[in-house]
């Protein structure tokens, strides 16, 4: 089956910062993906690209196997994205932005999709509110909502459950695994909380300075790198990329 | 070309705009106080000026039309400031949406909020200042036209000097038909401009515009061609406009401007 999403030797620079050097992976479908690094590691530049909102220097992505740079309309409709820092406008309403997000989408019966989509995510109550008067965990679950609107192929989720409570995020997480399971959509995860990609993601990625320096099963790579947790081994990383192959 | 994407875009400036007053007001409120204000000049120089000529076609026609082409450029400038202010930059271009289909949707939402403001100037120039469009004859049709073509591309063009230069360059936007306006003789003829304002003039769609408003208003004919050369200035500077506003996209793309358009600019 084709990879929801291959990248091929990917790489972007701003001035003299090599922000992506030459990065290569894939999500395949029902698979999660973790992208962890340190803050600057180019976790966000990379999602950026896939999302077409950046152009890369050299190498390619292609998203179902349609190449970003050639479809990017056709590509981009079957991806979605919730990012921490990109709340919906907060002058409209849920439901507002959610139409208004269904239609650049085109989700096919969109009033059927918003009402499930509201439920799925508790937002009934607050379907005719401001985005803008919500709490950070409520947009963010606004963002969420918006991120499967369209059944995404490939889900790309930039810190999703930052913000929310640990009993919501662990529903988030629950809601995200069944969706990967119930369909044939990958996803791309980045986050700095390790319980959860031990928990959540299928395999793990760990970025630094732009190179992927470690890949594996989030479940085994500590004990294969002589640490006890991912969590320690995401420290020893950040701190000391050279004992990991950087170069 | 997607309908429903480009209906995205003018559905949410309609929601914008339907909840909130300090949105409405201004589709309508500076031109009524312009019409206003002119229509009480114009009847104060008919009372003044020789009898037989009427300034009111002539000057508060004039200052109708002018008001109706800032209209259409603020129109799709003030939608394009809605992603600007919203920050909803990266929500919105990491759509499958076209450049094409953003650029009729702001057109379309200009479109909806000119009529607004034309229908209200209408109503008081027409209401209270006796001004009669039928002085103008079919003429203000290719009048309406040509303005409305080129209100468009120094929209879009408003648009890519934002996208270029960041959120706090919206004030190159608001003056820019004010600097059109003396070469594009809206209250006088071309002619009584020095030479080198006349050629600038001639580059400029509005001035073939008001000089053949003048021409009807003084028992003439408006001249076909000069009109049909505005008209196609005006497309000429649509697919400029959208051609910069590409390019300026495009680089945007490179820098990455679009994903980290709050900071202005990237050096």
């Amino acid at each position: 089956m084709t990879e929801m999403l291959a990248l091929q030797g990917l790489r972007k620079v701003y001035g003299d910062v090599v922000a992506v050097d030459g990065i290569s992976f894939d999500v395949r479908p029902n698979e999660i993906v973790g992208l962890l690094g340190p803050n600057g590691a180019g976790k966000t530049t990379t999602i950026n690209m896939v999302l077409g909102v950046l152009q890369p220097d050299a190498g390619t992505i292609h998203i179902e196997g349609l190449d970003l740079a050639r479809n990017r309309s056709q590509a981009i409709a079957r991806t979605n994205f919730a990012a921490v820092y990109t709340p919906l406008p907060g002058n409209l309403t849920v439901y507002q932005n959610l139409r208004v997000f269904g239609l650049l989408y085109e989700v096919k019966d969109l009033p059927k999709r918003l009402n499930e989509l509201l439920k799925q995510f508790d937002l009934e109550a607050f379907r005719d509110k401001k985005c803008g008067v919500l709490s950070s965990g409520e947009q963010t679950r606004v963002s969420l909502a918006k991120a499967m609107l369209n059944h995404p192929k490939l889900l790309l989720l930039d810190e999703p459950t930052a913000s929310l409570d640990p009993s919501t995020a662990s529903e988030i997480r629950t809601g995200i695994r069944q969706f990967v399971k119930q369909g044939t959509s990958g996803v791309l995860w980045t986050s700095h909380n390790m319980y959860e990609v031990e928990a959540v993601c299928d395999r793990v990625l760990f970025l630094s300075h732009g190179k992927i320096l470690l890949e594996g099963d989030p479940k085994k790579l500590p004990g294969a790198h002589g640490k006890r947790t991912l969590e320690e081994l995401f420290i020893a990383v950040a701190r000391e990329p050279l004992t990991f192959g950087m170069s | 070309m997607s309908w429903n994407r480009t209906f995205a875009i003018v559905l949410r400036q309609f929601y914008l705009i339907r909840g909130s007053l300090s949105r409405v007001v201004p589709l309508f409120s500076w031109i009524a106080v312009d019409m206003i204000l002119w229509g009480f000049l114009t009847r104060y120089l008919n009372t003044v000026a020789s009898p037989g000529f009427n300034f009111v076609p002539a000057l508060l026609g004039a200052v109708l039309l002018w008001d109706f082409f800032i209209r259409i450029m603020h129109g799709i400038t003030m939608a394009f400031l809605e992603d600007v202010w919203s920050r909803n930059f990266l929500n919105i271009f990491a759509t499958p949406l076209l450049m094409s289909e953003y650029a009729g949707g702001l057109v379309l939402s200009s479109i909806a909020t000119s009529l607004v403001g034309l229908g209200v100037m209408l109503f008081i120039a027409v209401a209270f200042f006796q001004l009669s469009l039928f002085v103008y004859g079919l003429a203000v049709l290719p009048f309406l036209f040509v303005l409305f073509l080129f209100g468009i591309s120094m929209g879009i063009f408003g648009s890519a000097l934002v996208l270029r230069f960041g959120p706090a360059s919206e004030w190159f936007i608001w003056p820019l038909p004010a600097l059109i306006s003396p070469f594009a003789g809206v209250l006088y003829p071309v002619s009584t401009l020095p030479h080198w304002m006349q050629f600038v003039s001639r580059f400029l769609p509005p001035s073939y515009v008001f000089e053949g408003l003048r021409t009807i208003v003084s028992g003439g004919t408006a001249s076909g061609m000069a009109l049909l050369t505005g008209g196609l200035l005006a497309v000429g500077y649509i697919f400029l406009a959208f051609w910069i506003f590409k390019g300026v996209y495009k680089s945007a793309l490179r820098t990455g401007l679009i994903a980290r358009y709050s900071a202005e600019n990237l050096g």
